[in-house]
């Protein structure tokens, strides 16, 4: 082990410019992130959560400050940032099958024989429990099967770094746990690091090794990070009366709507 | 980034009881095969029964208007009587022009096949170009939105001029009439291809090449085939019009031709074969983009 940190944003800063209009975004971000981590970040609507995870995967360019993944800089979007986008944005033409396999012929190409990318792909939708639905098309699966496959087609890239930008956001409640539970049991299994964005405060504390906390925008930075301190494998059920759980949970809470509530619209 | 608090979820955290309850699987009760049929039978009927009924009016209307003596046009049975053996039929070859509908008709959409899919190439290749470089839309697209509104003959001089011959123009009015929607629906399809579909291609690395053939055209065959389909219209109206003016064989001018020798029923049993064709266009282009739009996949 190095002790260069893995994955680093480095005083980060974003604006966006609109003709003579200037609005800044995020202002001197600093995170460090090993390797095997799973990062939450939250923050309110608008706060520049998914600009930071834009800029980690490549498709925006920060403004200033640098993010440095094993010690490079990060200046374009590509499969070892792989990104699981809130809408699924699967290709609606193509089967569950062909969205996974046009990620894997793309990156294993010249790496893997036709056999190998074909075990490969399927590898990945066993993982996600969707093998059996391999032929279906996106829009005849439900959205929580539609967000598997989101997320089988990242994992299958091998990302180094696994971003999620708000994969539950579209769920209904049952469907969002049942997901958390895969995401929880796919991490344990092949110990990604992973960075996710969220709004629920229980969906950041039962994930997380740590939760990142945004102040509101505009000039947006990392309020605080709050470590959470509970044993994998976790339960959900064993969790509701875990005094550590509800702690973080308060804290997360706390923060968000005590100290950095919306601020007033009219203002 | 949506706006959406979900500050209910916030507070959800209180257990889940266990279920505890026996699941018992619901069987549909399946129906008789009769009252199926039945129901088939009906639906059947409610589709086909409509347009006879309508049809059967008009029939009636039409008889009983046409039929005093002095009526300038003739009743639906008189049409049939005056067209019969243009309708019994369709192809006798009497040489020269002197041919059956089928013959008429195959040599117009012989016509319609090649200038159409001209159009349908090039109006493609330009929408591309138009929907990717913001450039090519702000200099091209004001030429389009004006050329488009001029009306199919009125090319027609001009091709005549230029090309000499009678066939070439033909297929040039068809080209230059079916031409607009097909660019400008493919533009606005290529404008339309959601970011995240860009952002799949950028995060796979796709290159340039491969982003136009596994995202651009899958993601805008539905709206290529809207424009293909408004443009397949618009060249069977082109060519019936423009085939009055430069003779020979084809629908068109076997109108213009009855009209001189006053054979109106064969003017209006070509009128009833003009519109089943173009209908027939119309539905063969909307199956084969239903089709592609469907099956464009897999590999």
């Amino acid at each position: 082990m190095t002790t260069q940190p893995y994955l680093k944003f480095e005083q980060v800063g974003m604006s966006f410019r609109r003709g003579q209009m200037a609005t800044e975004v995020l202002r001197d971000v600093n995170l460090r992130i090993e390797q095997g981590e799973f990062v939450s970040l939250i923050g309110h609507s608008g706060c520049g959560k998914s600009t930071l995870l834009n800029i980690l995967g490549g498709l925006l360019k920060s403004t200033s400050g640098e993010v440095f993944l094993e010690g490079k800089v990060v200046d374009d979007p590509g499969p070892d940032r792989a990104i699981v986008f809130q809408n699924h944005s699967l290709l609606p033409w193509l089967t569950v099958y062909g969205n996974i396999a046009i990620a894997v012929d793309k990156v294993f190409g010249s790496s893997k024989s036709k056999a190998e990318r074909h075990d490969w792909v399927m590898h990945n939708l066993e993982l996600v429990q969707m093998a059996q639905a391999k032929d279906k098309r996106p829009h005849e699966v439900s959205g929580g099967m539609k967000q598997r496959v989101g997320i089988a087609r990242a994992l299958a890239m091998q990302p180094k770094v696994l971003l999620m930008d708000e994969p539950f956001g579209a769920l209904d409640a049952l469907t969002r746990a049942h997901l958390q539970d895969s995401v929880m049991e796919i991490h344990a299994r092949l110990g990604n690091t992973v960075m996710m964005i969220t709004h629920d405060v229980d969906e950041a504390v039962l994930l997380s090794d740590r939760v990142v906390m945004m102040t509101n925008g505009p000039a947006a930075t990392i309020g605080e990070i709050l470590p959470v301190d509970l044993p994998r494998p976790r339960r959900r059920l064993e969790l509701a009366t875990d005094a550590e759980y509800a702690r973080c949970r308060a804290a997360v809470l706390e923060f968000l709507y005590a100290r950095h509530r919306v601020p007033a619209r009219a203002a | 980034m949506p706006a959406t608090a979900r500050a209910a979820s916030v507070a959800a955290a209180t257990p889940v009881p266990e279920t505890s309850a026996e699941i018992v699987t619901f069987r549909p009760p399946v129906r008789p095969a009769l009252e199926r049929a039945l129901e088939m039978a009906r639906h059947v009927a409610s589709v086909v029964l409509p347009p006879l009924i309508v049809l059967s009016i008009t029939l009636f209307v039409w008889q009983l208007l046409c039929s005093e003596p002095g009526a300038r046009l003739p009743p639906p049975t008189k049409v049939v009587a005056d067209a019969w053996d243009f309708i019994a039929d369709p192809f006798y070859d009497n040489g020269g022009i002197d041919k059956g509908a089928f013959w008429q008709i195959s040599k117009s959409l012989g016509r319609v096949a090649i200038g159409f899919s001209l159009a349908a190439v090039v109006g493609i290749a330009l929408g591309v170009l138009v929907g990717q470089s913001t450039w090519a839309m702000r200099g091209l697209d004001p030429i389009f939105q004006v050329l488009r509104t001029v009306p199919p003959l009125a090319w027609l001089p001009l091709s005549l001029a230029g090309f000499r011959h009678a066939d070439p123009s033909a297929l040039f009015v068809i080209f230059i009439t079916s031409i607009w929607p097909i660019i400008i629906n493919t533009s606005v399809g290529v404008r339309n291809i959601p970011q995240d579909y860009r952002n799949v291609a950028a995060v796979i690395r796709l290159s340039w090449w491969e982003v136009f053939y596994k995202i651009t055209l899958p993601a805008t065959v539905p709206y290529i085939f809207t424009g293909l389909r408004i443009g397949v219209g618009l060249s069977w109206l082109a060519i019936v019009a423009a085939e009055m003016l430069i003779g020979g064989v084809g629908i068109g001018f076997f109108i213009w031709d009855a009209w001189n020798s006053s054979r109106i029923s064969d003017i209006i049993v070509a009128l009833v074969y003009i519109g089943i064709v173009g209908f027939l266009l119309d539905k063969l282009i909307a199956t084969i983009g239903h089709f592609v739009s469907h099956g464009v996949s897999a590999q």
